[in-house]
């Protein structure tokens, strides 16, 4: 178990810096320092993982750029993803060395905090057995892709706040076909992304801090 | 003779599929150089170099699966 978790919210940040402030923190708390919690939405993004397959791209490179979408390789396993203003982005910074070294362990406290917090907000979500995320239905609202290094983890949580879910019509997320889904969508108005925030620290302190 | 191993991701999980290799045979590496990546469903792992030396060979390539407590690669 944690003692503390340092939450920082980055806000509006274009993806390739959170990825090098990422690195930055992971390398910190390999040193021994604090974990690290951190929010942030990012303009839009194509983030192709290491296995993206290209057939996952349903339009090409110049078209998803007119459209505003940034297209960028990353430093992760996995298919393509998207992240867009209104998606609330999770990245907890975490040594697991603390905390049994458990992959599949980690994973599945992840989900379960996800499902928690869109009880919260009065949606009944549930994890499946061999799919990442979590999903309404058969729509996934949360995407979940964690990485590690030296057991400190670093990637996180895309949950669809206030997406604009047409932006995912340019991809099959993560290499499936799958329909993607959001807390407004699901309540019919906007949701104060200020009010996810909170729960989202409250449910992430109350799970792993002692 | 060194061997680079799967470490133990978690119980339950037997396998993962290596996405990448960041070097290739003959390339000299340092210990704890990342060497590999290691994923399972949506999560990635990096392997570091366990022994400082010359990657003699790979045996799980890119796109394969490795077993936990398996030989991925040789580092003499």
């Amino acid at each position: 178990m944690n003692k503390r978790i340092i939450v920082e919210d980055w806000g509006l940040i274009e993806y390739p810096k959170s990825f090098e402030r990422q690195r930055a923190l992971v390398q910190k708390v390999q040193e021994g320092e604090e974990d690290f919690l951190v929010l942030c939405e990012h303009p839009p993004v194509l983030t192709l993982g290491r296995m993206t397959n290209p057939q996952s791209l349903l339009y090409q490179r110049e078209d998803i750029e007119a459209r505003g979408v940034l297209m960028t390789k990353v430093d992760r396993g996995g298919d393509v993803t998207l992240h867009a203003p209104g998606q609330l982005i999770v990245y907890p910074i975490f040594n697991l060395n603390k905390q049994g070294k458990d992959l599949k362990i980690y994973m599945q406290k992840l989900e379960e905090l996800a499902v928690d917090l869109l009880k919260n907000f009065g949606i009944l979500a549930i994890s499946i057995s061999g799919k990442r995320g979590v999903f309404v239905g058969e729509d996934k609202i949360i995407s979940i892709g964690v990485g590690i290094r030296k057991w400190v983890t670093y990637h996180g949580l895309g949950i669809n706040v206030n997406t604009d879910l047409s932006l995912f019509n340019l991809i099959k997320p993560c290499g499936l076909n799958v329909r993607m889904t959001s807390i407004q969508k699901l309540k019919g108005h906007q949701m104060a992304m200020e009010d996810v925030k909170i729960k989202t620290i409250d449910l992430f302190q109350k799970e792993f801090c002692s | 003779m060194n061997k680079i191993i799967l470490p133990e991701l978690g119980e339950g999980i037997t396998k993962a599929t290596i996405a990448c290799w960041h070097v290739k045979v003959g390339d000299k590496i340092a210990v704890g150089q990342e060497v590999c990546e290691a994923v399972t469903d949506k999560a990635s792992f990096v392997i570091e170099a366990p022994a400082g030396g010359v990657l003699k060979s790979v045996s799980v390539g890119e796109g394969q699966e490795g077993l936990v407590g398996g030989t991925l690669g040789i580092i003499e």
